[in-house]
């Protein structure tokens, strides 16, 4: 993105994590609460079945953030994120974000991570260095 | 019953990750994401980095492991059962590349009651083997029903 301004969309990432991602995030996490990997486990607990991590999520956010700095990983200085609605395997998640502010090479992002309605991950800000 | 605030202003001592280019390929790999400076040393070099460098959000895999004495410490006392991640907020410095030993320290800011619901909120600090501060962490974690 060159020259962003306020008001700027940055571009959506779209991805829908298989059945199985649970449990590949869980192995790379090191986070293996079965509520994330076991349905059966998950429903016994009162959830609809096995829910993504809220921090694979937030790992999506930033992967949507660094791209405005064609994936540097030196770009994200500052990620801050609330999670809500539970995530779930197999449902499309979408991540959006709009310029909230620049300040020299320095922008900040407003960013929400969504799977239909759902909002997933809300009130997510990123610093991001371009 | 009031919440318990004991550990307020506790801070745990560190706990070292040793950082490695197969880790930091899975990671990469399980959030999609396929800059190569990720998976080739060449690649990486040329970018500036040392060795393979480490997303940004792979701070929860040397940082995250802090945590785990952390919550489970009696002077907490947080309902484990009824937790759920609320907020977090990393903040980074220096880049995490393969081949470093990144050390993290915890410590407990604030617990407080709101709306019949528990507030722990948690800093880590992640230095690596010069001392330079690779991420700051601020983990939000909400007990429901305290």
């Amino acid at each position: 993105m060159s020259e962003p301004n306020v008001g700027d969309r940055v571009p959506e990432l779209s991805v829908t994590p298989d059945r199985y991602l649970p449990h590949r995030y869980a192995g790379a996490s090191g986070d293996f609460n079965p509520i994330h990997i076991d349905p059966e486990f998950a429903k016994a607990v009162g959830l609809p079945s096995n829910i993504l991590h809220g921090l694979y999520s937030m790992g999506l956010v930033a992967r949507a953030n660094a791209a405005l700095a064609g994936g540097d990983p030196r770009a994200l200085k500052r990620l801050s994120v609330q999670f809500r609605g539970m995530g779930a395997p197999e449902q499309e998640i979408v991540v959006s974000g709009t310029v909230k502010a620049v300040d020299g090479d320095r922008v900040v992002v407003d960013t929400i991570a969504q799977q239909g309605e759902t909002a997933i991950i809300k009130n997510a800000e990123a610093e991001v260095e371009l | 019953m009031p919440i318990k605030t004991d550990a307020v202003g506790k801070e745990w001592p560190g706990t070292t990750y040793q950082v490695g280019r197969e880790k930091i390929k899975e990671y990469a790999h399980a959030l999609g994401i396929d800059n190569s400076v990720h998976f080739d040393v060449e690649a990486a070099r040329a970018a500036g980095f040392r060795d393979v460098v480490a997303p940004p959000m792979f701070a929860v895999v040397y940082s995250g492991p802090a945590l785990g004495p952390v919550l489970f410490d009696p002077d907490v006392g947080m309902n484990f059962a009824a937790m759920v991640h609320g907020g977090q907020v990393f903040e980074w410095g220096e880049p995490v590349c393969s081949g470093d030993e990144i050390t993290t320290t915890s410590k407990c800011l604030s617990i407080e009651e709101k709306d019949g619901k528990g507030f722990y909120v948690f800093e880590t600090v992640s230095v690596n083997q010069d001392g330079a501060e690779a991420v700051r962490g601020t983990w939000t974690n909400i007990v429901r029903g305290v």
